[in-house]
């Protein structure tokens, strides 16, 4: 029961009345970028995140992740009053949230997809405070190999997860990890990929290509859809509420289902949109309205929303406890951690206790308020929408371009999100997928020195690799994932050739 | 993008500027460049074994070099893959698609530009009513309210209340902010 006593401990540093206002005040923003197209969690974090370094990384952290839980809340707005999903985890969301807001049950649908989301977060947060302690604990055993083999796996998954071509996955991770290399090399001192010029010395941040790739690049295909709002009108009445609730009850089974496929998959990278999908997928098989579903189904409805945010809030799990983000947005986390001088990782557990508990405990509250904040706020975001895109338009680049300035005070960086904002254009028309870049930009140094430090632990020899059970069992596991999607390739040629 | 398919279908009408071919193969050729571009320089400082440990281009090298080959296979599929025939003959983007892509791009790049040398306030307050005159045709009505409210509100938000100043430029200075 130690974690229940820290967990308490964590209640004492978050309950303030300062940084309850900052949860809210975080909640509403959140819903916000989740609402609005061109913004989004790992967008939305990435711009505000200068304005926290005044603050103490409690607070901060706070704030951040309040964003994060309200932008994982916002989504749903959109994809059910909109049928516009915020980002791809929010697809699902339409299929059912949609046809049930045209039917006039709008209240009954954002009711249950907030309870929902709620109740996937809460499952998520209850095996984080469980289950971090342990994987710490267990991770202060490893090394650089099994660092190095954790963070090939958590890249692997990326190849075998993703609906994109593979080549298209590790070219993107590629130019991630080419980009993280740009500056002074920490071990040699030497400059790399600067060619001469002192602009690159200082090398890329990763929360520039977030806010260019995320934000200018969404803006621009937006722009290009000629996007406009035509969505049905909600409003949620308490009687409503209490109807939908008592409704619920009955439907634990898929709520269980889901959060334990979300949380499952949300542990890794890109999982929340397999989660959504995979989620909706069994729910339909399970469902006795299961031939109802894509018509207005709560089932439908109930699945993907509880899932996704299982997996959001889970993809904090491995952020946590290994350092490693399981999604953009966990990234952009790490990112502030970082900034404020916390080193993720088992560690982590051990020498900031309080931070910690209080950013645990900060999920539990966060959650709450996020559920009592999207429910009496919808009308209001609801009218937000309405508001001409051109209107919102250059609000939100104007954002961006702040965001991406006072990050380090730099004009260099206001270009930089352009470059990123054009490349993210290009890379979103040709399906590229984008997280993989991110992640292997925050990533990168970490991973090459884990794989230097191993390189001479055994003087070179890739075996390191394979030295003891388990560093060999992850570094096989992800080569299996790694190179999945030519396994089913060469199975696909094969089977192929027999029917010809 | 595949769940759109009417809103596509719908500008076939509509001339296309370029291939999602042509800019498949534009945007292999690009990254594979990039990826030479990484190993010429891996190469410079060294990727093999030194007695400190793998030298600075080890890592990079071999990034560049899993980029090279991915790009290729990316750049020959599209090129000559008989799954992309069909994909690959769609327009990347439309002639009626391209404008408002443009309409943001350029006021952007002005706008970063006006940052540099004329602070962020009054380029807010221009990139605003410009962009809304552009992409939606507001009269001064409803272009003002907008465009003075936002560079105001930023003001009081960064420089006020969190103290981050922003780039400031003559205007600001003859107003002594």
């Amino acid at each position: 029961m130690e974690e229940m006593n820290s967990l308490i401990q964590g209640f004492g540093v978050v309950l303030t009345p300062y940084n309850i206002m900052l949860m809210f005040v975080g909640i509403f923003l959140g819903v916000l970028v989740g609402v609005l197209p061109g913004l989004g969690g790992a967008n939305g974090i990435a711009i505000l995140l200068p304005i926290t370094f005044t603050m103490n990384p409690s607070s901060a952290i706070i704030m951040l992740s309040c964003i994060y839980w309200g932008s994982l809340f916002g989504g749903a707005i959109t994809s059910i009053l909109f049928n516009i999903p915020g980002c791809s985890w929010s697809v699902a969301t339409t299929f059912d949230g949609y046809p049930m807001a045209k039917k006039g049950q709008a209240g009954e649908a954002l009711t249950t997809s907030f309870t929902a989301s709620f109740i996937g977060a809460f499952f998520a947060i209850l095996l984080i405070t469980f289950l971090a302690p342990l994987i710490a604990r267990f991770a202060l055993r490893f090394g650089p190999p099994e660092f190095f083999a954790i963070m090939l796996l958590t890249f692997a998954s990326f190849m075998s997860m993703g609906k994109e071509a593979p080549t298209k996955v590790l070219m993107a991770m590629m130019l991630g990890f080419a980009l993280a290399c740009v500056g002074i090399d920490v071990v040699t001192g030497q400059l790399r990929m600067t060619f001469g010029s002192m602009e690159l010395l200082r090398g890329f941040a990763f929360l520039i290509a977030v806010i260019g790739l995320f934000g200018i690049g969404e803006i621009l295909v937006s722009m290009e859809e000629g996007l406009r709002f035509r969505g049905v009108a909600a409003k949620i009445d308490p009687r409503v509420v209490v109807k939908t609730w008592r409704m619920l009850l009955g439907h634990w089974g898929n709520f269980l289902r889901s959060s334990i496929i979300g949380s499952a998959l949300g542990i890794a990278p890109a999982g929340a949109t397999p989660a959504s999908f995979m989620s909706y997928g069994i729910a339909k098989k399970f469902s006795k309205e299961g031939d109802k579903f894509g018509t207005g189904a709560i089932d439908g409805l109930i699945a993907p929303e509880t899932a996704n945010n299982a997996a959001g809030t889970a993809a904090l799990l491995p952020m946590l406890t290994l350092g490693i983000p399981g999604s953009p947005t966990a990234a952009v986390l790490l990112g502030g951690l970082l900034i404020w001088g916390l080193q993720p990782g088992p560690l982590l557990f051990v020498e900031q206790k309080e931070f910690v508990w209080g950013l645990i405990a900060s999920m539990y509250l966060g959650n709450i308020a996020g559920l009592i904040v999207v429910m009496t706020t919808v009308p209001l975001f609801a009218a937000i929408l309405r508001v001409p895109f051109s209107i919102i338009a250059p609000i939100i680049i104007t954002a961006c371009s702040i965001g991406a300035f006072t990050v380090a005070s730099s004009m260099g960086d206001v270009w930089y999100m352009l470059v990123f904002g054009i490349l993210g254009y290009l890379l979103k028309k040709l399906k590229y997928p984008v997280a993989p870049l991110v992640l292997a930009m925050v990533l990168g140094n970490a991973a090459e020195n884990a794989f230097r430090q191993s390189m001479l632990m055994s003087q070179g020899s890739l075996g390191m690799f394979w030295s003891n059970g388990l560093v060999g069992t992850i570094a096989t596991v992800a080569l299996l994932l790694l190179f999945w999607p030519l396994f089913t390739w060469l199975y696909g040629m094969t089977k192929q050739r027999k029917f010809a | 993008m595949d769940s759109e398919p009417s809103s596509r279908d719908a500008d076939e009408a509509d001339e296309a500027v370029v291939s999602t071919r042509t800019m498949e193969i534009a945007v292999s050729a690009g990254f594979f460049l990039v990826g030479a571009l990484v190993m010429w320089d891996s190469v410079r400082l060294g990727f093999s074994w030194s007695e400190i440990g793998p030298e600075a281009g080890y890592f990079p090298f071999y990034i560049s070099l899993i980029m090279m080959v991915a790009a290729m296979s990316n750049l020959l599929m599209s090129a000559f893959g008989r799954k992309n025939k069909l994909s690959g003959a769609r327009p990347f983007v439309t002639r009626k698609q391209l404008k408002p892509v443009l309409a943001v791009l350029f006021p952007l790049i002005f706008y970063i530009f006006g940052i540099q040398y004329l602070g962020l306030y009054v380029s807010t307050a221009l990139f605003i009513a410009i962009f809304m005159r552009i992409n939606g045709q507001y009269g001064l009505k409803k272009i003002a309210p907008v465009a003075i409210t936002v560079p105001v509100a930023v003001y009081l938000m960064f420089e006020k209340w969190f103290l981050v100043p922003l780039p400031k430029g003559p205007i600001e200075a003859l107003l002594g902010l």
